[in-house]
């Protein structure tokens, strides 16, 4: 049952990236910037889960602590959490760092420009690989730990980042809820809001995989401790 | 409470009267950036106004990282660190001792290197010289802050001494933006630090407080 649920929510996802490439690619272009303003349907989108993620992240961070020693099997799971927020966020991360210069040169001539809000989020994408290369480099049982620890100070910086982007700069402003100029004309506004659903979508499904290849990993990581116990 | 934080305060200090091992290398570490940079860049004028901001704090930086690896391998020997780990002392008064040992550490670095920085860079300060003893000091605490915390973090695994720059750069440096900013503002006198200042004080309270929170979660980490 949960795995047809799952294969159906798949579907569902690819379907609606399909439809929301469909739409990116019909909506009419924009006055002042012609097409190099499409890239806003990949862009923020993926600014917004990586986000979202990181979120996950920090939250997975806080349970395996939280419960590391109370439920030690339930804490595996929200370890298994932190650290695929953390991976298919840097993923998201990513995507935004590579469209954003893409825009950039278009708009402003230059790949990149040293603002607050290119920097904290190039910076957010540091503090979360350098969050993967703990889990890599600190060994044994108390990897997670120092990991789960190490998470939380990330997540401290995603609202100091959050803040960064609402102080005026070279990047444009934020889109909504901003000042009176603010906001999308309705005929890319909906292309605009499919994108956000495709993307988010997709991002949680593969969320769901990692989390699911994590919990496989640890459960045979548990069995080969196991097995040389007994042998 | 206060004499166990004193007692560890003391006893780094002590070490570090005994073997100099700390300063010493900082000291020599951060020279070498300093001397590098200007044979790098050329330092004049107005030009080296504007750089040598970024340049001492990077310098401070990259060079407390000897000192901060060596902060709690020293405890490692005899199995002092399984030691303190049993003792019935909260952790954060033994962090908050070396944190603040290593400040001391770091700054007198930054005092002996100030007039050989000063010569090298031909420098005029043009705005408020005395906000450095601020901006300064407030930098140095966030560096240390956090690079005791995540020396302590990358202690058990391998290559810590690797892994501690690699953990600490990234968190550290929103501060190092703000340090660099702060202080190019000061040597330049072109725009006002204040915000800048704001950020480093929030900065180290956010920090420290997490740290201080956490890092008995750190040390017993099993």
């Amino acid at each position: 049952m949960k795995k047809i649920l799952f294969g159906l929510y798949a579907a569902v996802s690819i379907a609606l990236l399909v439809w929301a490439f469909e739409l990116a690619v019909h909506a009419p272009a924009e006055m002042m910037q012609g097409d190099a303003y499409r890239i806003i349907f990949y862009h923020v989108p993926s600014a917004s889960v990586a986000f979202l993620f990181f979120a996950i992240s920090m939250a997975g961070s806080i349970g395996f602590l939280v419960l590391r020693e109370k439920n030690p099997v339930k804490a595996l799971a929200w370890d298994g959490w932190a650290v695929s927020g953390a991976e298919v966020g840097i993923i998201f991360c990513t995507v935004v760092l590579v469209t954003g210069p893409l825009w950039g040169y278009r708009a402003w001539g230059i790949w990149w420009a040293w603002d607050a809000r290119l920097t904290t989020t190039l910076l957010l994408w540091l503090i979360y690989v350098s969050y993967l290369l703990t889990r890599r480099f600190a060994a044994g049982p108390q990897m997670r730990t120092s990991s789960a620890v190490l998470g939380i100070f990330g997540g401290i910086a995603v609202p100091i980042v959050y803040i960064a982007n609402r102080i005026p700069g070279q990047h444009p402003g934020p889109v909504f809820g901003g000042d009176r100029a603010s906001g999308m004309a309705p005929e890319i506004l909906r292309p605009f809001l499919w994108n956000m659903v495709a993307w988010l979508f997709w991002g949680v499904l593969v969320l769901i995989l990692r989390h699911q290849y994590e919990l496989k990993q640890q459960a045979a990581a548990a069995l080969e401790a196991e097995q040389s116990l007994n042998a | 409470m206060i004499d166990t934080l004193l007692t560890h305060l003391a006893k780094d200090l002590r070490i570090e009267w005994r073997s100099k091992e700390a300063i010493n290398s900082m000291l020599f570490f951060s020279l070498l950036v300093v001397v590098l940079f200007s044979i790098a860049f050329d330092p004049r004028g107005a030009f080296s106004r504007e750089i040598s901001g970024g340049v001492l704090c990077v310098a401070t930086m990259f060079a407390s990282v000897s000192a901060l690896n060596q902060a709690w391998a020293r405890e490692i020997r005899h199995q002092v660190l399984d030691a303190q780990r049993m003792a019935p002392t909260a952790g954060a008064q033994m962090y908050l001792a070396k944190v603040l040992a290593n400040f001391f550490f770091v700054s007198v670095v930054q005092i002996l290197l100030a007039p050989v920085f000063l010569v090298f860079y031909n420098l005029h300060i043009l705005g408020d010289g005395w906000l450095l003893l601020l901006v300064l000091p407030l930098g140095t605490w966030a560096l240390v802050a956090n690079g005791i915390f995540f020396a302590a973090l990358s202690i058990n695994s391998r290559n810590r001494e690797l892994l501690l720059p690699l953990i600490l750069f990234p968190i550290f440096t929103p501060a190092l933006m703000a340090m660099v900013n702060a202080t190019t503002g000061i040597f330049t006198g072109e725009f006002d630090p204040a915000i800048w200042i704001k950020l480093l004080v929030a900065y180290d309270i956010i920090y420290t407080t997490v740290s201080l929170l956490l890092f008995d979660t750190i040390l017993r980490a099993e």
